[in-house]
């Protein structure tokens, strides 16, 4: 594999050697994770309080400045689907009285909860409260769940999205101004809440502390999204990327996410410098739309990597990420206006690449130099999959890609079909040839 | 004279073609797939090199591509295929206007977009259940007591078909014994089964477009009914090989000419994997 400098991501020159910073990202970032769970696991017995909330707007600055943890409970389900066991979480949310057709994240946390915590990567403690957003409809119904079973303050932070696809607005109009004294309340609720389950006065210094880490590892995480461009790719947009989003989420506003996406873009810089790509020889570039799926999620990739397809981008990256691809900076010198502005802008972004991403895929396109791009609308989240047709329909009919469109699921995997997956993915490939074939022969479509 | 091979192991029924230099189809076969995927594909192989009058020892079959959901259980293939790719082909091959392709199986209604050269420029398939495939009229066909070759002539006599309101394989004995217990005729009943069964194949061609000139291939298209009911709801006639049901074993013999005549060396679609 090689590459040439004309490929590389600005600032991505030669590096001396630094050849065994080769996989550390995956593995500290592992470490990192089993690190956090067992944090989980003994909070309780030091006293300390912790929080349920999720991806889209977790608000981690301001519950890390009071020392409260933040739990996932997207991360909890997916890593019990990726161990295999996350049938009998779902089952055990099914028995509850919850329907097939309820989100299996939901059901495999509800079988979390009446098991006491237990999880395989550690005990899960009871929440103090939960802080959720509007990001995603089921999150609402989610903390009401809560609510009845352990008789918690849950925290909703409505933030407005976008008006219309492809119309945003900024500090300065008039409804974005109104949008962030909406949103600005909302975070002095939050506070408010905070103080009284903790029994701790705010600290905005501590609340400085934590944004400026935020800061660090929005600016690292944009830079790594970037250093994809490179031809051989650096990393995995799906299965590394995996990776990156649990630490992105988990250790949001800490000091060790930080330094954990300055190491990453070190070692994506040095690979990316010296042409060195993922495990597998790069024959086709594709970009990842939807949620992974955990329950074969090793042997999906494979299907793609068996034909030399890599996943060079992910929507996932975007709208997980609680909006570091944006690389929003927070201006530490107004923290609670800025913490607002960011909430408001990350939030609507996280939205918008889920409901409008075809922009941001087309947009992917040329500089990405991506041949194909997959959608992977799932059973379980809706929010997530409705429109993925036409999105796929709009971004053909813009770009002319080849496109692949799957469905399973990410958590059930009574909705995972790998034989069929399997004969559409070889179908896709076997076309994506025959178009390369067609472009090398100068033909057009 | 070079001989190629094309073995489509389907969930029902398994097809072989061989075709000579000149892309002329020699020997073809149709077995039931059964439990013994392997097997089938061998026995199939076996009948169409018979039917072809084919003698292994003199002029053998110089390559195989195996397709369908058992293409890599084609032990004596020389590499494997998709049916979306081998129906194209096939399709294209038949009839050069082609530019859509419904394929309706036994458990898969495939829609896919050709160039005129027969590559795949898009293509969607039904969801993982069963509804609106040839599995669905042979559940009518049992719930009826009608044989699957009668479906469509008993169909046709029906003046005024009956709405249909389900496609699901597995409610079909009910829903359509229902329709019969409230007095419904058998040919009306079957005709509302085709016009569903129709319907979801146009749901699914509509994703890709519909663009002239529309081919009907697999095993459905043997079914008259199908085939009237489907030219009623386009507004035209599409084409029918009475060779449609070996369509998806006949393009992965095509393939494997490509790779004869490439003489093994090919950079074309089979060596890209």
């Amino acid at each position: 594999m090689s590459t040439t400098t004309s490929n590389l991501p600005q600032g991505a020159a030669a590096t001396k050697d630094k050849s065994s910073i080769i996989g550390r990202g995956n593995k500290d970032g592992n470490q990192l994770f089993r690190d956090w769970y067992q944090e989980l696991t003994t909070a309780p017995s030091r006293g300390e309080h912790s929080a349920y909330v999720f991806v889209m707007g977790s608000l981690a600055e301001v519950l890390q400045s009071f020392d409260i943890h933040t739990i996932f409970p997207e991360v909890n389900g997916l890593q019990t689907a990726v161990r295999h066991v996350a049938d009998d979480y779902i089952a055990q949310g099914e028995d509850y009285g919850f329907s097939a057709d309820v989100c299996a994240y939901v059901k495999a946390d509800v079988g979390l909860q009446l098991r006491g915590g237990d999880h395989p990567m550690g005990k899960i403690p009871k929440p103090s409260m939960a802080v959720y957003t509007n990001a995603c409809n089921t999150y609402l119904k989610w903390a009401e769940i809560w609510e009845r079973m352990y008789n918690m303050p849950s925290v909703t932070i409505d933030i407005p999205g976008s008006r219309a696809a492809g119309r945003h607005t900024w500090s300065g109009h008039v409804d974005f101004e109104n949008d962030l004294k909406y949103v600005r309340g909302q975070i002095g609720e939050l506070i408010t809440v905070c103080e009284t389950v903790t029994g701790k006065k705010f600290d905005i210094d501590r609340l400085r502390e934590t944004m400026h880490h935020t800061n660090v590892m929005m600016e690292r995480y944009e830079r790594l999204i970037e250093l994809n461009k490179a031809k051989p790719a650096p990393y995995n947009a799906v299965t590394d990327g995996t990776v990156y989003l649990g630490v992105a989420n988990g250790f949001r506003g800490r000091a060790e996410g930080a330094k954990y996406f300055t190491d990453l873009v070190e070692e994506m810089e040095y690979k990316v410098a010296n042409g060195i790509g993922t495990t597998f020889e790069e024959k086709y570039r594709l970009v990842f739309v939807g949620v992974p799926c955990y329950p074969i999620f090793r042997r999906f990739n494979e299907m793609f990597t068996e034909w030399g397809g890599a996943f060079v981008g992910s929507s996932y990256m975007w709208f997980a990420s609680g909006g570091a691809n944006t690389g929003f900076q927070y201006d530490l010198d107004r923290p609670l206006d800025s913490l607002a502005e960011g909430l408001l802008v990350t939030t609507r972004d996280a939205m918008d690449t889920m409901f409008y991403s075809n922009r941001n895929i087309v947009d992917t396109i040329e500089p990405f130099g991506i041949d194909g791009v997959v959608y992977h609308p799932i059973k379980s989240c809706r929010t997530v999959s409705t429109g993925l047709a036409d999105n796929r329909r709009a971004v053909i009919e813009e770009s002319g890609a080849a496109t692949l469109f799957v469905e399973s699921d990410h958590m059930d995997k009574r909705v995972v079909s790998e034989a069929q997956l399997k004969n559409r993915i070889d179908a896709f490939f076997e076309g994506l040839a025959t178009r390369r074939v067609r472009q090398s022969a100068g033909e057009s479509r | 004279m070079a001989y190629a091979g094309g073995v489509d192991v389907g969930s029902t029924q398994t097809k072989a073609v061989i075709i000579n230099e000149d892309l002329q189809i020699v020997g073809r076969a149709l077995v039931d797939t059964g439990s013994n995927v392997v097997v089938a594909a061998q026995t199939a192989f076996d009948i169409a090199l018979r039917d072809g009058n084919i003698h292994e020892e003199e002029e053998g079959v110089e390559f195989v591509v195996g397709t369908g959901y058992g293409r890599y259980k084609v032990t004596f293939g020389d590499s494997q295929t998709t049916e979306i790719s081998c129906h194209g082909r096939g399709a294209v091959h038949m009839f050069p206007g082609t530019r859509t392709v419904v394929d309706m199986g036994g458990q898969d209604t495939k829609a896919i977009k050709v160039t005129p050269s027969g590559e795949i420029l898009d293509f969607v398939m039904n969801d993982k259940c069963a509804a609106g495939t040839g599995r669905f009229l042979g559940a009518a066909a049992s719930a009826l007591g009608v044989p699957l070759g009668e479906l469509g002539p008993v169909a046709l006599r029906s003046t005024r078909p009956t709405k249909i309101s389900t496609t699901c394989t597995v409610f079909a004995d009910g829903e359509i014994l229902s329709l019969i217990g409230k007095g419904k005729k058998v040919e009306d009943v079957l005709l509302g089964v085709h016009h569903s069964v129709v319907s979801r194949a146009l749901s699914l061609m509509r994703r890709v477009g519909i663009d002239k000139e529309v081919t009907f291939t697999g095993g459905v298209a043997n079914n008259i009914g199908m085939v009237t009911v489907l030219n009623e709801e386009l507004g035209f006639d599409c084409n029918v090989s009475s060779d449609s049901h070996f369509m998806g074993a006949l393009g992965a013999a095509l393939f494997a000419m490509d790779r004869i005549k490439a003489g093994r060396e090919s950079h074309g679609l089979a060596e890209v994997k």
